[in-house]
């Protein structure tokens, strides 16, 4: 049984199921990134997420595009951000609570649409799913070929935008300034930089990869929309932000060692052991948990995370 | 300094009010090119104020402001800056985890599109560093600079963006002697310039020393304007105050009695693990004020928090009439009579949200007379609180009013009232009068003596000679850890301190 775990077709398999699995995180997971960098804690990502993924299947399930089903859940999850950032930069209400809010809000509007839209029926309707995208010549190439090159085209998007939000937040003049936000806002404030402004539009890019990562479990990963589809992936986002140490290569190294275990997980179970298959579900975020702990402690959080700015006008 | 010359910076008529507090009434201010003018006053005499309202940071209810002859309205920083105007705040504006290039260029960065151009940046910083002898790595991250480098960073951020008129507000507060002597020879170099300077002080030597022009402020208002050549300090400090000060604390000689504290071949670790203390070994008596001088940072804070029983020691031991004092424990330290007045009043002295009242009683809230079966008697903590607020004449709105809301110095006469409550045999006073203004400096210091003179030992560590001087029987001089020299106050010279503090032993 054992030489069945480690064939080349289980390893062509796993490799293929690592990618699938990482892609809804690492879009959640450089969401979060560029939020949290600007020193906004978006815990709506788990509701962003399952709005991202019920607004993708429901726009490709009435017109038939699947790409118009990704844009409108971009549009969703940008929504969602500016809700957000109402909340919590301008009102300066608590990071934790609006983002808590944010996620039951969006869980149960969802839900409320889907409803209203497909109903309840005995089998739940499906959408034809985004199709893999088989890159010529590098296909050929043997175990790879045939799992990194012919993934969905989400999936690659995701893979270059790990080096794009890196360069973003390091070498670009506005990376500079989001950076300086999260660690400093005063220091922001005093170069003319429009602090508010700036977090609020961090928000709603974050919530918009956070939705289309959402949109990638109903548009490719699964064709139809169930309530528990985020599964908590957005939690995970969350603990790879923090694995990451705010670094978008890191991060989003995370999700693909997370996707590596989802994908071994699934590979067990279809092997048949005689175990409750919710034992495998477990493993990953097991993992997850004990990589935190060793990782967390030497984390580097922005300095000015979960703290609202406003002018220190005195007595106001 | 050129009278005839226009004046780049005029401010008329600026009335400011933050509710129902007028932080700045009516106040004409005008600055000349080339010249340093200081901005003197005590805390809360709305001198930063002001100078946010050139900045463009706050808005101001009434006034005009003129800057390079033209009227301007400031609505926020970004417009300052577009006119050359700079400020330099006392809390600094520097990302510790980005490099001092990155702190520099923000918000100003070359380039075209979104890509930074750094070539560029560092070339330009570069310049700026040589003309002005500022030298710094442009790629070190600012948190591995002393504070001396830090703020040649915020001189070069305001350089880097071509400003002429610099706000400094309180630039010594956080520095050395030497620091000080290094950036009075920068802020004249950029004087020579022709570039204006606005030094906010309530240092009066300071001030004397490095300006052409003094205005004073008090209560919001200017009430006086002097050339530094045709004033002195002890005017300056009337006009500040509005009242004769005294001239010198009454000091009483009383011998010092039984020891106290003991000290023996004390080690302690720093947050780096670096040992911050190295086998120090002194001893405080009863009736003794022993001055611990010293350049913060070396090794003061890490000692206090070990007789705080905040910090573990690593070697050593301690002493408490005679007893060995456990460490790591704050609640032994309360205990056994060490009254503890911390560096960092809000991060560490106080908790800012809660009550003045529930900070008064933070020690001993558990104690039978404030609490029975777990549950406060709310009768008792009343008188209590109401007592320490009068007679420590705390400026507060109410026994419930959040700390936070109290000026820097009634927030230490909190901690000096809660301190002081249960007669402690041992104080240890940190920087304790850091920040504050000369009224409140002279009611600390008196309160201070009070202590010494009922019999507690007093250490108190310090970096102020002044302060150093006026109160202690006993100095001791701690340099990168270590207790490099000691000498009775009779004997001690301001010279041979000094020497000690900058790290020169005697041969």
């Amino acid at each position: 049984m054992i030489s069945d775990i480690f064939n080349l077709a289980f390893l062509t398999g796993l490799i293929g199921a690592t990618l699938r699995m990482a892609t809804p995180i690492i879009f959640a997971t450089l969401g979060e990134i560029i939020s949290e960098r600007s020193g906004v804690l978006n815990l709506g990502i788990e509701g962003t997420m399952l709005m991202g993924a019920m607004t993708g299947f429901l726009v490709t399930l009435i017109t038939g595009s699947q790409w118009l089903g990704v844009f409108t859940a971009a549009i969703a999850g940008i929504l969602l951000g500016l809700l957000m950032a109402f909340l919590a930069v301008y009102l300066g209400l608590s990071q934790h609570v609006s983002g808590l809010g944010i996620t039951l809000f969006a869980t149960g509007l969802s839900m409320f649409i889907y409803r209203l839209k497909v109903g309840s029926p005995t089998v739940p309707p499906t959408v034809d799913p985004f199709k893999k995208v088989v890159i010529p010549v590098l296909s050929d190439i043997p175990v790879i070929g045939s799992s990194i090159f012919s993934s969905y085209l989400l999936t690659y998007i995701a893979i270059i935008l790990i080096p794009l939000v890196s360069l973003l937040l390091y070498k670009t003049k506005v990376g500079l300034k989001i950076r300086t936000v999260g660690a400093n806002p005063f220091a922001a404030d005093t170069v003319g930089v429009n602090v508010n402004l700036l977090r609020t539009l961090c928000l709603m890019t974050g919530g918009a990869l956070m939705a289309i990562g959402g949109s990638f479990l109903t548009l490719a990963h699964q064709n139809m929309f169930l309530i528990d589809v985020v599964g908590g992936r957005g939690w995970i986002a969350i603990a790879m932000t923090i694995f990451g140490n705010w670094d978008p290569v890191k991060g989003a190294a995370g999700a693909l060692i997370f996707g590596v275990l989802d994908g071994f997980q699934l590979r067990l179970q279809a092997l048949g052991f005689r175990i409750p298959f919710h034992i495998f579900l477990m493993i990953p975020y097991l993992i997850t948990i004990v990589a935190l702990v060793s990782v967390s402690r030497k984390a580097t959080v922005p300095a000015s995370l979960l703290k609202p700015y406003r002018r220190e006008e005195k007595g106001s | 300094m050129t009278y005839g010359k226009e004046p780049v910076v005029e401010m008329q008529g600026i009335t400011k009010r933050f509710l129902d507090v007028v932080a700045n009434k009516n106040i004409d201010f005008s600055l000349f090119p080339g010249e340093i003018c200081a901005l003197l006053g005590e805390n809360g005499a709305g001198k930063t104020t002001l100078m946010n309202i050139l900045f463009g940071y706050y808005s101001c209810d009434e006034g005009k402001i003129f800057i390079k002859g033209e009227e301007v309205s400031l609505s926020s920083p970004r417009d300052a800056i577009k006119r050359g105007v700079g400020m330099i705040h006392q809390h600094f504006t520097l990302v510790p985890s980005q490099t001092v290039l990155e702190n520099v260029i923000i918000g100003a960065e070359p380039g075209r599109w979104l890509l930074i151009d750094k070539k560029s940046a560092r070339e330009k910083l570069i310049r700026l560093q040589k003309k002005f002898g500022l030298l710094i790595d442009p790629d070190a991250e600012v948190w591995t600079l002393s504070v001396g480098e830090r703020q040649k960073v915020e001189i070069l951020k305001a350089l880097y963006r071509n400003v002429d008129i610099l706000i400094m507000d309180e630039p010594t507060a956080v520095l050395a002697l030497a620091e000080i002597v290094e950036l009075f020879k920068t802020l004249k170099a950029l004087a020579s310039e022709n570039r204006s300077i606005i030094f906010i002080s309530h240092k009066l030597h300071e001030v004397m020393e490095i300006s052409d022009r003094i205005v004073v402020l008090r209560n919001g208002e200017v009430v006086a304007e002097r050339k530094t050549g045709e004033t002195n300090v002890k005017e300056l400090a009337n006009l500040m105050v509005g009242r004769e000060l005294l001239e010198r604390i009454e000091k009483k000689e009383i011998t010092p009695g039984e020891r106290v504290l003991s000290v023996d071949d004390l080690t302690v670790l720093s947050d780096r693990g670096l040992e911050a203390v190295k086998k120090v070994s002194f001893s405080l008596h009863k009736y003794e004020i022993l001055g611990m001088a010293g350049v913060s940072g070396n090794g003061q804070k890490e000692l206090a928090e070990v007789l705080f029983g905040i910090r573990e020691k690593s070697g050593g031991k301690i002493f408490i009439k005679g007893k060995e004092l456990k460490d790591g424990n704050p609640h032994e330290s309360i205990k056994r009579g060490i009254a503890r007045i911390p560096e960092d009043r809000i991060d560490t002295g106080l908790l800012m949200d809660l009550s003045v009242e529930e900070n008064l009683i933070l020690e001993v809230h558990s104690t039978p007379a404030f609490q029975q079966r777990g549950l406060f008697n709310f009768q008792n903590i009343h008188n209590f609180s109401e007592t320490k607020i009068r007679e420590y004449n705390i400026k507060t709105d109410n026994r419930d009013a959040p700390t936070k809301t109290l000026s820097g110095g009634n927030l230490q006469k909190v901690i000096l009232a809660r301190e002081l409550a249960g007669e402690p045999i041992v104080l240890i006073a940190c920087q304790p009068t850091r920040g504050l203004d000369v009224g409140a400096m002279e009611y600390i210091h008196a309160r201070l003596l009070e202590q010494r003179d009922r019999g507690c030992g007093i250490l108190l560590i310090s970096e102020d000679l002044d302060e150093i001087f006026l109160l202690s029987d006993r100095i001791i001089v701690i340099y990168e850890g270590r207790i490099i020299g000691e000498a009775d106050i009779h004997q001690a010279t301001r010279e041979q301190i000094g020497l000690w503090m900058s790290g020169v032993e005697e041969k």
